[in-house]
């Protein structure tokens, strides 16, 4: 099977999604293209493809442990998106199916990307992909986060591409011929130049680490998955989040063959702590249920990050809580979106009493929150368990301390959102949108499902993806 | 390779960036981020000794799209928004100055610290490129006006411009992706234009821009 297909059948879907001529069939090419990616990136998981050594574009260990998490929410998004489509039958959807398989194919190239430039240029691709999807409700508060995304989204990824530039100054001054795969970068070692390579790993932790939402970085996040439909804020926070932290994984691995792999540890373990503090605190704040979503997504960005700061164990819980955060955010956005459409409104102050009228999507919205908060024996659990004891292992008690209180605050602050939400008597103005938006089969679907995988997940890791998760911490920590 | 000609051409792209800083008029603005932009377009030329047609053509799209496309883009974004001055910039135009000077000696001396090959000894491509991402950050937070803050982006931009000459022998493809950072600029002013059609907001001030926030 060649892994190209993961980026070029996405492309040709989206080709296909900008001439096809009719609104209400449209929406059917995305799970279509869903079903072939998640069975195209699960056949490449079991059978893993040799890799060129100096290929651009590669199905690496790395992209084999994360990629078909992508491929997963991606496909279960999709199948949500046909109804959620149907009930939106007013606003044209081409621009929207086109985009959102677009950015499902550029995250394919993020994910294989062995080469500094082509990583750059599909996530810098993604960025402006995933612009009309922000902007599809059309209101003046979606063009406002639109706008932010743009602006602080663009000014990352500028930063990233003037990290890049610093990394491969640093190869040139090192006596490098311009070859910019990771692979070439990692064997130059310690022949890099010291100064431009720390000052690339500070560019591109900033740039890559905005695109991940990492405070203080993540001031778009809010706005963007508080405005965005629910399926778009599902693929954000499960799918672009992830190619910008492979990203960070990648290129540490070069700072850290360069011999400045402490540093780097350090200022991960630290912008992921105060990550996960920022989150906290905005968790015990915040009265809206999609926002509240995204700064969790900020509290679970700062988790990968810690758990990539405290070597080959704690990457390995990260690239497992990868897998448990993309399916649970999935399954809480696609609730939170159901509920958010049957309701009317977005905060505790509107909203009340969903139990009473999306009780299907109120009772995964309470369950999915108990899952992010690590929930015994759901996936997030087990994989956030891997990160503490890690930082254990590592000696490291003063950070896990601070991770075990921050993910104590976000829990309060958590279920003081979703019970304000879920619980009471519905207003009045609720039971008449309800009427309009009832729940259907086809909208609690997959985000039980999801909900299942990362129970199924948790209870019942396959081998195959322990395997792959080994498999990606080698090719990281090539000498641990 | 031509060095005292580049770094002419370079120390002129620094006296902008001041220039930049301390203009109120958005014309005027718009006009100093062309000329910027068009004088760091034609730099690939004198770098070569040989003409070579693939930098020729990446020279040509730079001059067109940062010379004029993107100008011309902004100047109808202005008249349909219909506004022609930065009033009340969050941070002011005297402060603003004194940033972007000590932000350009802080750039020379930045510059002196880092090492660089023999070749790029004694050019101001760094010290030019510091300055001008320093630059771009200071009027992308310290002005209110969205037009303004694309300026800004913009200027932000040819400093990261500025870097990837250094590694233009090198690398060229990585170089050439940054024209993508073209295009996001070219989103962000059509996303100006699109949104005056919509009349979503009436003045176009990104201090309007608060109905979300926490």
């Amino acid at each position: 099977m060649n892994p190209f297909l993961l980026i070029v059948v996405p492309l040709a879907g989206a080709a296909l999604a900008a001439a096809w001529p009719d609104n209400r069939t449209r929406p059917w090419l995305l799970p279509a293209v869903g079903v072939i990616h998640t069975v195209i990136s699960f056949w490449l998981l079991v059978v893993p493809p040799p890799v060129v050594p100096g290929a651009w574009l590669a199905f690496d260990p790395l992209a084999r442990a994360v990629l078909p998490a992508v491929s997963l929410l991606f496909l279960l998004c999709a199948v949500y998106g046909v109804p959620y489509l149907a009930v939106r039958a007013e606003r044209p959807n081409r621009v929207f199916v086109a985009s959102l398989l677009a950015v499902l194919g550029l995250l394919s190239a993020g994910h294989q990307a062995r080469h500094l430039g082509v990583l750059w240029i599909a996530t810098e691709a993604v960025t402006l992909a995933a612009v009309p999807l922000l902007h599809f409700n059309g209101t003046a508060r979606a063009f406002e986060a639109t706008w932010k995304y743009l602006l602080v989204g663009g000014t990352g990824i500028a930063l990233s591409l003037l990290g890049s530039f610093c990394l491969g100054y640093a190869s040139l001054h090192g006596g490098g011929e311009g070859d910019l795969t990771f692979a070439a970068l990692s064997a130059q070692g310690a022949g890099l130049s010291r100064p431009w390579v720390l000052a690339a790993w500070v560019l591109l932790l900033v740039g890559y680490g905005t695109k991940m939402g990492l405070a203080p970085m993540h001031t778009w996040k809010p706005d963007a998955y508080g405005e965005a439909p629910g399926i778009v804020g599902a693929i954000l926070a499960g799918g672009v989040t992830t190619v910008a932290f492979t990203a960070i994984l990648r290129v540490r691995a070069v700072v850290s063959a360069a011999g400045a792999g402490a540093t780097a540890d350090r200022t991960l373990l630290v912008i992921g702590l105060f990550s996960m503090v920022v989150a906290a605190l905005f968790l015990l704040g915040t009265r809206d249920f999609k926002r509240m979503l995204a700064y969790s997504s900020v509290e679970h960005m700062g988790i990968l990050s810690i758990g990539a700061a405290l070597g080959g164990v704690g990457a390995l819980a990260a690239l497992f809580h990868i897998w448990g955060n993309s399916l649970t955010k999935g399954a809480l956005f696609l609730s939170a979106g159901n509920i958010r459409r049957s309701a009317g409104g977005h905060t505790m102050d509107e909203v009340r009493g969903m139990s009473a009228l999306t009780p299907w999507s109120a009772g995964m919205f309470v369950t999915g929150m108990f899952v992010v908060t690590a929930l015994p024996p759901f996936g997030p659990f087990f994989s956030e368990l891997g990160v503490v004891r890690a930082a254990f292992a590592a000696g490291k008690w003063g950070a896990a301390a601070i991770f075990l209180g921050c993910l104590v605050f976000a829990f309060f602050g958590l279920t003081r959102v979703v019970f304000g939400v879920v619980d009471g008597r519905p207003r009045p103005a609720a039971r008449t949108t309800a009427r309009r938006f009832p729940e259907t089969v086809g909208v609690i679907l997959p985000p039980l499902i999801l909900l299942g995988l990362s129970l199924w997940l948790g209870v019942a890791t396959p081998a195959v993806l322990r395997e792959a998760w080994a498999g990606a911490v080698a090719q990281l920590f090539p000498n641990p | 390779m031509n060095n005292s000609t580049l770094n002419l051409i370079i120390g002129l792209a620094m006296g902008l960036n001041l220039l930049a800083l301390g203009s109120s008029r958005l014309p005027s603005l718009i006009r100093t981020v062309a000329v910027q932009g068009m004088a760091l377009g034609v730099m690939p030329l004198l770098m070569e000794t040989h003409f070579n047609w693939m930098v020729a053509l990446v020279a040509f799209g730079t001059v067109a799209g940062k010379g004029f496309v993107i100008p011309h883009l902004l100047r109808r974004a202005m008249r349909t928004a219909n506004i022609d001055r930065e009033v009340e910039p969050f941070l002011g135009f005297v402060p603003s100055l004194l940033l972007g000077a000590g932000g350009t000696i802080a750039a020379v001396a930045l510059a002196r610290a880092l090492p660089l090959l023999p070749e790029h000894a004694g050019s101001l491509l760094v010290s030019g490129a510091v300055a001008s991402v320093l630059t771009g950050f200071i009027l992308l937070i310290g002005r209110a006006k969205a037009i303004s803050q694309v300026c800004g982006y913009l200027i932000l931009e040819n400093g990261i411009y500025l870097f990837g000459l250094l590694l233009i022998r090198a690398t060229p493809l990585l170089v050439e992706a940054g024209i993508l950072l073209d295009l996001t600029v070219g989103i962000f002013v059509i996303g100006i234009i699109v949104d005056r059609i919509q009349r979503a907001f009436d003045s176009l001030d990104t201090r309007k821009l608060t109905v979300l926030r926490e």
